[in-house]
């Protein structure tokens, strides 16, 4: 039911023809940590579970025009708003244990 | 259908040049892109009616025709549907599904015939939009794995549920989202689970959590007791002079653990000792005897 990624890259000349990218956009994306690249055969690629992130970051950046650093913050952001939505769903969870009427 | 005023979406006046636009649609779309606010259905909303206002407005051909026709839009349409007769001679019937109520998209299509003259200019691959749903079970549900079938935007999803699923857990289904556009793939179905509990037992992860009457004369001179479990029933031991409150751990007894076939949690039995009522005379007298032995 889940997607179990297998190890599939996607080469990112590839990626930046069909996102209208610079390849020197994504490469400044690696500089920052904000995306892995992976190099086979003098080729280079992204792992296929990065896809998502990376077109997050390609939308931010050219939709709505925030720098690196801004969209680094707000990945960053972003991850905590997650795992404390997690830590709500949990808490939300053990209180219902004490509730008498459900 | 309403009218939608573009410039109060985007909060500028009409004479707010493309620069103008450019920064109020900005500015907005930072504060309701969906990839900032995930999973929030009314910044989507709300960031679907910018887009489209700004589609309109930061296009001069767009613009004018709203600015001329767009408050009188109704009769635009009539003027328009009278020169077409006029010229092809035709007066058959208009096949419209125009709807009253307001309806955003109506509106937009009726001014300038669909999304797909409002392009961006160029071709790019776009990941199809990811689906929210979600499906409401109850804790027995929940406690097998089981099917279930899903309609998702009139598409029926057939889908496994794995015994142990937590209240608000939410599962990925790849490639069951929107289509993507020129190409690029399919976006995701999120699913979020919500469990109701009508049982005597609640849950914590994996562990159960039971409170189990017990009579005061098993409670003394112990016995056995049978209980219900989410599998059937249990016989349980009851120690002589078992005090009020002690607990029984059941190693296994619990709820199966997410995606780990064969693995359960514990169940924990409080006993609560339930103290007789409406004594007759004879346990009366039995109890005054023992209280002084």
């Amino acid at each position: 039911m889940e997607n179990h990624q297998t190890e599939t890259f996607i080469d990112i000349h590839e990626f930046c023809i069909n996102h209208h990218v610079d390849i020197s956009f994504i490469l400044s994306l690696q500089q920052s940590g904000l995306i892995e690249i992976t190099t086979i055969k003098e080729t280079a690629f992204i792992d296929a579970s990065m896809l998502q992130q990376l077109e997050k970051i390609v939308r931010l950046y050219y939709e709505l025009d925030i720098n690196i650093e801004g969209i680094e913050s707000i990945i960053y952001l972003l991850q905590r708003i997650n795992l404390m939505h997690e830590e709500i769903s949990i808490l939300k969870n053990r209180l219902r244990i004490y509730e008498s009427n459900e | 259908m309403t009218f939608v005023d573009y410039y109060k979406i985007l909060g500028i006046e009409k004479t707010a040049t493309p620069k103008d636009i450019k920064i109020a649609y900005r500015k907005l779309a930072r504060k309701f892109h969906p990839d900032l606010n995930p999973n929030d259905n009314d910044a989507k909303k709300n960031f679907q009616q910018i887009n489209e206002a700004n589609e309109v407005l930061s296009d001069p051909d767009k613009r004018q025709k709203y600015d001329q026709y767009g408050k009188d839009w109704q009769h635009a349409e009539q003027f328009e549907k009278a020169n077409q007769e006029q010229s092809s001679g035709f007066r058959g019937q208009r096949n419209s599904n125009e709807q009253s109520g307001g309806d955003f998209s109506v509106f937009f299509e009726s001014m300038f015939g669909g999304t797909e003259g409002a392009g961006r200019g160029r071709q790019v691959k776009y990941r199809g939009e990811d689906y929210t749903s979600q499906i409401n079970l109850n804790l027995v549900d929940a406690y097998k794995t089981h099917q279930q079938t899903i309609s998702v935007n009139g598409k029926n999803i057939r889908i496994t549920i794995p015994a142990g699923i937590e209240n608000g857990q939410t599962i990925k289904i790849s490639g069951h989202g929107s289509p993507g556009i020129n190409g690029g793939p399919n976006g995701d179905l999120y699913i979020t689970f919500y469990i109701a509990n009508h049982t005597i037992f609640k849950r914590l992860g994996n562990n159960l959590y039971a409170s189990i009457d017990v009579d005061l004369y098993t409670a003394i001179l112990g016995g056995e007791i049978t209980i219900d479990t989410l599998n059937g029933k249990v016989k349980l031991k009851v120690l002589p002079e078992t005090q009020n409150g002690s607990k029984v751990n059941l190693k296994g007894k619990g709820f199966p653990v997410y995606k780990n076939e064969g693995q359960f949690g514990d169940l924990q039995v409080t006993y609560n000792i339930k103290v007789p009522t409406n004594l007759t005379e004879k346990q009366k007298e039995l109890f005054t005897e023992l209280s002084k032995s």
